[in-house]
């Protein structure tokens, strides 16, 4: 993916919004700036599995490093529809490649008003300047 | 109005090297340069050079000096001969730890000797009120040398093979806890043989024009054997690893030093500072809590804050955690009823809604072969 063509939450979360299984499948995953700040990556859980349906700012799961503990927050209302279980036996993917192999959770969207939310890439990278 | 941070020596030389800098006790300080487990490793394996200078150190000099300060520490230190540094206690009247505390007894070039106390940035303050509290003989007067000097902690198995070029004192020959002023890189400073890893090296004091020089020659010459910047990241996980308490998480005013399990920092029979008697009581007070080492499975981590359980209920609580680099798994280091804080017994830890399984181990954790 593209970073420059993603959506932010203030939250680190990004989002990918294409066509798919007639309606709209948001890809969700965590920024750069976000993995460069947990740094010492030891752990990732999510709390949900297909078939769950979320709320936008529901908990998908959390992120352990050395140093603290993240939740990991859903940008946007839907189902799941998919799990990257396989992130937790290769943490090294968050730092390699965050907005592609990185990705976390893909949702059905049900409801699209929390993406009018979300920043573009140019809020986004002022944001982080300012953190 | 927030404060401006107080910046050390060394923190443009930190800024313009990747340091995160944050603010610890009002100090502008680096947590990490790259990376908490990089600096970690390196400071188990080689060299990790920390910058301590926001810690506060106090000068005292007159022949009272050592009296004076042995009146305010729980741990005897007026019989300590030139050269010599003591861990102990600064305690409130009920026997809480206002601070924790090195007493440095040194020599100065003259023959005669004076007294130091470096004490946490963060009590500092606290500190100097103390003092005002508890005056001093007119004899004894004191100086606060905090600004005026940098710290830098140099710590790791090849410590010694680094300093040793530059300074001109023998330090394969002092001893633990021993200090003493030498030349190091041709300017007076103090040498100490001290520090908060768990690992063999030393702790430098220089003047603070000096620092980032001195910094530099190290970090240059020890990046040919693995030596490393490292932050106040690292400085903590490796801290923990070997079981030393921190200010603020096992120590604090409502605590006594022997609850904290620091009984060698305490002297028996010693009585002339304040809150002895309290203190002394509180060892055989079976409803105080009692700091103790957790070991976990997996990778979830017991974070300060997080309670510890038994099927009977709330038991204690953690007051520091993190993932252990060396020993690859979480450690945490909380406060629990006596009854449930023997070595071997399985306790629960509420890691965010889950009761995950801990077994209570003696402490350190880890200790470095010698």
């Amino acid at each position: 993916m593209n970073p420059q063509e993603l959506l932010y939450a203030e939250t680190h979360e990004w989002v990918a919004v294409a066509d798919a299984e007639g309606g709209k499948v948001a890809t969700v995953g965590i920024s750069d700036f976000a993995v460069e700040s947990l740094t010492d990556l030891v752990y990732i859980q999510f709390s949900k599995s297909a078939g769950d349906a979320v709320a936008a700012g529901d908990t998908f799961g959390e992120v352990e490093s050395v140093k603290a503990v993240s939740d990991l927050y859903c940008p946007v209302s839907g189902e799941v529809v998919a799990v990257h279980d396989k992130l937790a036996d290769k943490l090294e993917t968050l730092s390699d490649d965050p907005f592609g192999e990185g990705w976390m959770v893909k949702l059905k969207i049900t409801d699209e008003s929390a993406l009018a939310k979300l920043m573009d890439y140019d809020a986004y990278k002022k944001m982080c300047a300012e953190q | 109005m927030t404060e401006p941070l107080r910046k050390t020596p060394l923190a443009d030389w930190h800024v313009e090297h990747g340091g995160r800098m944050v603010d610890f006790a009002g100090w502008s300080m680096p947590v990490q340069y790259t990376s908490i487990v990089e600096e970690h490793n390196a400071t188990r394996g080689a060299v990790g050079m920390f910058d301590i200078s926001h810690m506060g150190r106090l000068r005292f000099d007159g022949p009272d000096a050592g009296e004076y300060l042995d009146s305010l520490v729980t741990r005897r230190v007026a019989d300590a001969a030139p050269g010599r540094i003591r861990y102990g206690l600064v305690t409130n009247n009920n026997g809480g730890v206002r601070d924790d505390v090195l007493v440095y007894h040194l020599q100065d070039a003259g023959g005669g000797s004076y007294w130091m106390m470096v004490v946490n940035a963060g009590n500092r303050e606290k500190i100097l009120g103390w003092i005002d509290e508890h005056p001093m003989p007119s004899s004894v007067t004191m100086s606060d040398l905090t600004t005026d000097w940098a710290m830098i902690a140099i710590q790791g198995p090849k410590a010694l093979r680094l300093l040793q070029p530059v300074v001109e004192a023998d330090l394969a020959n002092m001893k633990y806890y021993t200090g003493c002023e030498t030349k190091i890189a041709g300017h007076g400073g103090i040498v100490s043989r001290t520090g908060y890893t768990g690992e063999d090296g030393c702790e430098l004091i220089v003047g603070a024009n000096m620092a980032t020089r001195i910094w530099e020659a190290l970090l240059a010459e020890g990046v040919n054997f693995g030596a490393r910047a490292a932050g106040l990241g690292a400085r903590d996980t490796l801290r923990l690893e070997a079981g030393m308490p921190l200010y603020g998480h096992e120590l604090n005013e409502e605590i006594t030093p022997l609850q904290a399990g620091l009984s060698f920092a305490v002297t028996k029979g010693k009585t002339n500072h304040p809150g002895a008697e309290k203190i002394f009581a509180s060892a055989d007070d079976a409803s105080l809590p009692v700091l103790i080492g957790l070991q976990l499975e997996g990778k979830r981590v017991p974070r300060e804050g997080y309670k510890v359980t038994t099927g009977g209920g709330e038991v204690g609580g953690v007051t520091s955690g993190t993932f252990s680099p060396t020993l690859q798994r979480p450690l945490a280091m909380a406060y629990v009823n006596r009854a449930n804080g023997e070595p071997g017994t399985t306790v629960s830890v509420d890691v965010r809604g889950s009761e995950l399984p801990a077994e209570v181990v003696k402490l350190p954790f880890y200790q470095r072969a010698k």
